[in-house]
């Protein structure tokens, strides 16, 4: 098993490598339309070929792996966060404010927020620009999905509460503030950590769902998700298999992801 | 006494969180960009007059608060109104694509179980290490795939689009029933049952399911939940005229009407299916 976790380290490492040097890569714009060769299989110009608007896939895919690569993440740590300030909070606050924070994240957790991101996505105006689009449809999923990781920061708060160690800061007169940054931010980091590694590849795929249903990231800025918007396009035009590459690296990279980190966490 | 004010307190969650959750997704919609333009108004074929009725005829939802509490009495009454972009009775239309999602829905749950189950028993009753390890990796490789291109790809293969969502549910389960047969396998009394010389057959009826039944029951809920959600992109990308598409239509065109109440129903059905998850999961532990 620890063989697996570094071929997938390795592979999720290398993925990222390959998308985030397009951004210091000047051979081809992933935004260029080369009006000559559309749809055109893999050449010496086009390694993986061309889109059905001319554009070069390999330059897209490195682009929209680095897009969802950088803002996943960032996604990730802000529900944590939101999911500390809420559940770890209440947790160790305890009270009503533990009662009104179960109830809360109760609520959070029942709606299903794929529904609720579509109709939030959908409210967004039609003119919104390609870097606000990928910012906001992130910045989503970040806000409405911190409801598992507050569930259970809330559970080990209350656990903490009780120990030894912050009754005794408590009574030495220790400060909220002071008790939550010193003595229980340290203590819930691990948490926190495997909250964070379980919720990246939960939300590329959210991410991917939303731009199927053309809810995602806007075009012409790519993402792992709306690249998969091109298997549309093989529906109707059967294309050639390069059309399947921003699945593959998908699932390399979602699949690498959850057995270099999600595993070891659970375990 | 206890599981009763569980289940009177669950009910009084479930009904908050529907209600909130429908006042939330119509509040969104009422405050969306381009909420309350009519594409008539562009009209020049009609009069000033005309245009003015049409422009009023929406007035009624501009205070969101009357107008969700008087969808809330409509439904009382059972009539739901017409959809703004539909121009079809709500009610009919919820009726008429209920009934596709659910068949839908029941389809993919009952090929998701009935394959997961087969799975995990063969790999108990044949001790194989190597299915064992096969049917991990093609669990996580199918939970490596989005459900709206799980719903391309079976469309590419002509597939029906059941089986998308089947795919979609069938590694969760797959996955949470073989972790909770691995960890009841290593139990003390299993042991000593297994040092006793029972069969594999027995050792899974007698003293697994027994023991598993009530996280397998709570797990149903949660798989259920997981459908109705994969639902929409599935529904939305096979053309499957199932509540699902018809939730991402009324989404896009900001149709308020349709919208309350399908929220309230995605809404329903997710809350109930969690909360009997959720209930039975919290007697077992009261009992553990």
């Amino acid at each position: 098993m620890k063989a697996a976790r570094i071929i997938a380290c390795a592979v999720a490492a290398l993925l990222a490598l390959a998308g985030f040097s397009s951004s210091f890569s000047t051979r081809l714009d992933y935004s260029q339309q080369d009006r000559t060769h559309l749809s055109s299989p893999p050449s010496s110009a086009h390694w993986l070929g061309t889109d059905i608007l001319g554009r070069d896939r390999l330059a897209r895919l490195q682009r929209g792996t680095a897009v969802s690569l950088s803002l996943a993440p960032a996604a990730a740590g802000l529900s944590v966060l939101l999911a500390f300030a809420m559940g770890g909070c209440a947790g160790l606050a305890g009270g009503v404010a533990e009662s009104v924070a179960k109830v809360v994240i109760d609520l959070m957790l029942s709606i299903p927020w794929l529904f609720l991101l579509l109709i939030v996505r959908a409210a967004m105006p039609l003119n919104t620009s390609p870097a606000a689009s990928a910012t906001i449809t992130f910045l989503m999923l970040g806000l409405l999905a911190w409801g598992v990781p507050a569930r259970i920061l809330l559970a080990r708060a209350r656990r903490l509460r009780q120990s030894e160690f912050l009754v005794l800061a408590r009574s030495a007169g220790v400060s909220p503030a002071r008790l939550v940054c010193v003595h229980l931010m340290p203590n819930l980091l691990p948490v926190m950590e495997a909250q964070f590694w379980i919720a990246v590849p939960v939300f590329i795929l959210a991410e991917a769902n939303l731009s199927l249903l053309g809810l995602g990231v806007a075009e012409p800025l790519p993402s792992l998700g709306n690249l998969l918007s091109e298997l549309e396009s093989v529906l109707s035009l059967r294309t050639d298999l390069c059309s399947f590459s921003a699945l593959l690296v998908l699932v390399l990279i979602v699949g690498s992801l959850q057995v270099a980190f999600i595993r070891r966490e659970v375990s | 006494m206890g599981l009763w004010r569980a289940i009177a307190r669950r009910l009084l969650l479930v009904g908050a969180t529907i209600a909130v959750g429908g006042f939330l997704s119509a509040t969104m919609v009422r405050y969306s960009p381009g909420f309350g333009t009519d594409e008539r108004q562009l009209d020049a074929r009609l009069s000033r007059e005309s245009i003015e009725a049409i422009h009023s005829a929406s007035a009624g939802q501009q205070n969101i608060v009357l107008y969700y509490l008087r969808s809330m009495s409509r439904l009382l009454t059972g009539d739901l109104g017409t959809s703004q972009s539909l121009h079809h009775p709500v009610r009919d239309l919820l009726a008429e694509r209920s009934l596709i999602t659910v068949r839908m829905v029941a389809l993919g749950l009952a090929i998701a179980w009935a394959a997961a189950i087969f799975l995990v028993t063969l790999t108990w009753l044949l001790r194989a290490e190597g299915l064992e390890k096969l049917c991990t990796v093609a669990s996580g490789l199918l939970l490596c795939i989005p459900a709206g291109a799980m719903a391309i790809l079976l469309v590419l293969l002509d597939a029906p689009a059941y089986l998308a969502l089947a795919l979609v549910v069938f590694p969760k389960i797959q996955r949470y029933l073989a972790d909770l047969v691995s960890s009841t396998s290593r139990m003390p009394h299993m042991i000593t049952a297994k040092s006793k010389g029972l069969s594999e057959t027995k050792l899974l009826l007698w003293h697994v399911v027994p023991i598993i039944r009530r996280e397998v029951l709570a797990l149903a809920g949660v798989s259920l939940a997981l459908a109705v959600s994969a639902a929409i992109p599935v529904e939305a990308l096979c053309g499957v005229p199932g509540i699902g598409q018809l939730a991402w239509q009324s989404a896009l065109a900001r149709d308020l009407p349709v919208l309350v109440y399908v929220s309230l129903l995605v809404i329903a059905c997710t809350v109930l299916a969690n909360s009997g998850a959720d209930l039975l999961a919290d007697e077992r532990r009261e009992l553990s």
